[in-house]
């Protein structure tokens, strides 16, 4: 039925309908914010309350019992398109919930928060999850009194903000002097000849203090490397790929990001070029370099970086 | 496996309609006029003992829709007639009672609707509680996959078996004249989770009719009548919450009495293709039982005619001698809450 409707059934206001004592206690109770079962001869509790017991027709007892409001989600389906009529107009799940302390489930809606339509539902839904109900503010005595379900909270985001003053030493000052010149700057030891980049001040494998300083091209080789799915301030988008990268004429490989080609096509032996800020957002720091750029030139192969590795 | 007496009663004959899937301009009228005159003319009968039909107001959004419909069966001198809001194999099992009577040896049945005049999972909203189902806004399509989700975890069967079923429903269905031509499932996304659009009989337009008669008279009408050796109908309660939705308990106790074990053909009443594999197993049909060979509501569903053309189709397989004892479904209800088991079977088999 794509077109317009020639033809609408409406039923202005309503049917009214009463509701008897039971489902009556049932409605009043929830209009007080409160879920209450019925308990049937055989000592069953029925949420929502029937006038009779569904296992054998028999009328329920007079006694009414507060349950939940906590409940366990019993079977469950989602809706990724909802329609005009549902009770929320982003994706969500139908519920039947089986309050704590009822032996009957309540047919609900379950909001797990937003999401675009046509989403596939979340993999934290589940048969066994634990909800609430959502009371509304004003409350006519009507099952849509509980706006919704939602889940029970069993996790927290607990933030952690802490600030310093770091020193980074000599070494590291002098490393990022050269950085905001647009040089890359490293130490070559005295003992062994490797060229150290960013340099610490001294030779990590001949323990020697180190002064002599080197200037390095900004062209290397992709020695290893990861790629990230969790997204990071630092990087362009979501995969990125963080690698290991031996400058040219270096005897140690630097961290730093890659980035202008997918993170699928990253390769160890790769030849990458640094890729610089606009000198005028240059300042005293890496982030000058905003990440390594493949080069146009044929991979190292692996016998000539594998001691890097 | 006793000869039928002259108080059983037969499905003697069973037209439909080539359903389509949206309406091509014909009233309801009009699309049972053609069903009802050619199950006239197939019988030789102008005037039944009984008249009974199944149909549904809110399809056509008009009240005593029904009502107009008899035009076409031809109301005057006054006939005997009755009505049912419901499918009209509900209609059918009104007349078998009123045949088993004994006054009267014909009655036709017949059922008819138009869902593609509405929103049907929106109108089957109105046959919930008004209490605490309606008030929601549940449609049928989330009902059934609340039922599809209790099952798929309950049996540990997968979606792709649900797939499977869709597949052969709709295979089977392309070889039937009657029923919408629907192509293999595709990659589809939910429709709602874990039902995708092809776990969901697609909206149907049709009508049916059936003539039932007792002893002599159904054997002086047809050749091979379809024995009606037994009828159950079994409701479970109307709340989704207090039954276990993985099963279908009512089914199994239809099933039972009306005599299901031993079946070669079953025409299941399955609109969603979870319903398929919970209704097999209440009614303990096993491998080597053809189910719905005519490709099911899966490939047609002409809503409030459907139950019946399931005893139809598994009448009409009788008729031409390619079974000798078939089983006929019909459901109601959210949730397969209402089932309805017709077993039928020729001359030589009890
Ligand atoms: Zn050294």
């Amino acid at each position: 039925m794509s077109e317009a409707p020639n033809h609408v059934l409406e039923f202005p206001g309503g049917y009214t309908r009463s509701v008897g004592p039971v489902i009556g206690r049932f409605l009043t109770e929830l209009r007080d914010g409160r879920l209450v079962g019925v308990r049937t001869a055989g000592g069953r509790v029925l949420v929502p309350p029937t006038e009779y017991d569904p296992a054998d027709g028999e009328p329920v007892t007079g006694e009414f019992v507060e349950v939940g409001p906590g409940g366990t989600v019993q079977t469950w389906s989602w809706v990724s398109r909802p329609r005009a009529v549902h009770p929320l107009d982003r994706p969500f799940a139908w519920a039947l919930i089986r309050p704590d302390g009822a032996d009957t489930a309540l047919l609900h809606a379950l909001d797990l928060g937003p999401f675009e339509t046509g989403a596939a539902p979340p993999r934290f839904l589940k048969t066994g999850m634990r909800v609430r109900p959502k009371w509304r503010a004003e409350r006519t005595g009507a099952i849509g009194d509980i706006e919704c379900f939602r889940p029970e909270v069993t996790m927290i985001n607990a933030p952690t903000r802490l600030e310093y003053r770091l020193q980074g030493g000599r070494a590291l000052d002098r490393f990022l002097e050269g950085i905001s010149q647009g040089r890359i700057l490293g130490h070559r030891c005295e003992v062994c000849g490797q060229v150290i980049v960013p340099m610490k001040g001294l030779c990590p494998r001949d323990g020697v203090p180190t002064t002599e300083e080197v200037e390095l091209p900004g062209t290397g080789t992709v020695t290893t490397f990861a790629v990230n799915n969790l997204p990071d301030p630092r990087a362009p988008e979501v995969p990125f790929v963080s690698a290991y990268i031996l400058l040219d004429g270096a005897g140690l490989p630097m961290l730093a990001l890659v980035a202008g080609i997918p993170a699928d096509q990253v390769r160890m032996g790769m030849r990458v070029k640094a890729a610089w800020r606009p000198r005028e957002e240059w300042v005293a720091s890496m982030a000058n370099i905003k990440w390594f750029e493949p080069l146009d030139e044929p991979d190292v192969p692996f016998e000539a970086i594998k001691d890097f590795v | 496996m006793s000869a039928p007496l002259s108080t059983d009663i037969a499905v003697v004959a069973f037209v439909q309609t080539e359903h389509t899937a949206e309406a091509a301009g014909a009233s309801e009228v009009e699309l049972l006029a053609p069903v009802i005159t050619e199950i006239k003319e197939r019988t030789g009968l102008n005037r039944f003992g009984f008249t009974c039909s199944g149909s549904n107001d809110y399809l056509a959004g008009a009240p005593f829709s029904f009502v107009s419909a008899l035009d076409t069966v031809g109301a005057w001198p006054p006939i005997s007639e009755s009505h049912v809001e419901m499918d009209a194999a509900w209609a059918l099992y009104e007349a078998w009672v009123k045949l088993r009577h004994g006054e009267i040896d014909t009655a036709l049945v017949y059922g008819f609707g138009k869902s593609s005049q509405g929103v049907l999972p929106e109108i089957m909203t109105q046959q919930l509680d008004p209490y605490y189902l309606a008030p929601l806004g549940v449609d049928q399509v989330s009902l059934a996959a609340l039922q599809a989700r209790a099952y798929l975890e309950r049996s540990g069967a997968k979606e792709d078996d649900l797939r499977a079923v869709a597949a052969r429903s709709r295979r089977a269905g392309r070889d039937n004249p009657f029923a919408l031509h629907l192509p293999d499932p595709g990659d589809e996304g939910y429709d709602v989770a874990p039902l995708r659009p092809y776990d969901v009989a697609p909206i149907t337009d049709g009508a049916a009719a059936v003539v039932l008669a007792r002893g002599d008279r159904a054997r002086e009408l047809c050749e091979r009548p379809a024995w009606i050796r037994g009828i159950d109908h079994r409701s479970e309660a109307h709340s989704p919450g207090v039954r276990d939705l993985s099963r279908s308990e009512a089914a199994r106790l239809a099933g039972e009495r009306a005599g299901a074990a031993g079946v070669e053909v079953a025409e299941l009443h399955a609109q969603f293709s979870h319903e398929e594999l919970i209704l097999r197993e209440a009614l303990g049909l096993g491998e080597d039982v053809a189910v719905n060979p005519s490709g099911g509501p899966l490939s047609a569903n002409p809503v409030m005619s459907a139950g019946l053309i399931r005893i139809g189709e598994a009448a009409a397989r009788i008729h031409d001698g390619s079974a000798a004892r078939t089983l006929g479904h019909a459901t109601s209800g959210p949730c397969l809450q209402q089932n309805l088991v017709c077993v039928l079977s020729g001359d030589d088999h009890g």
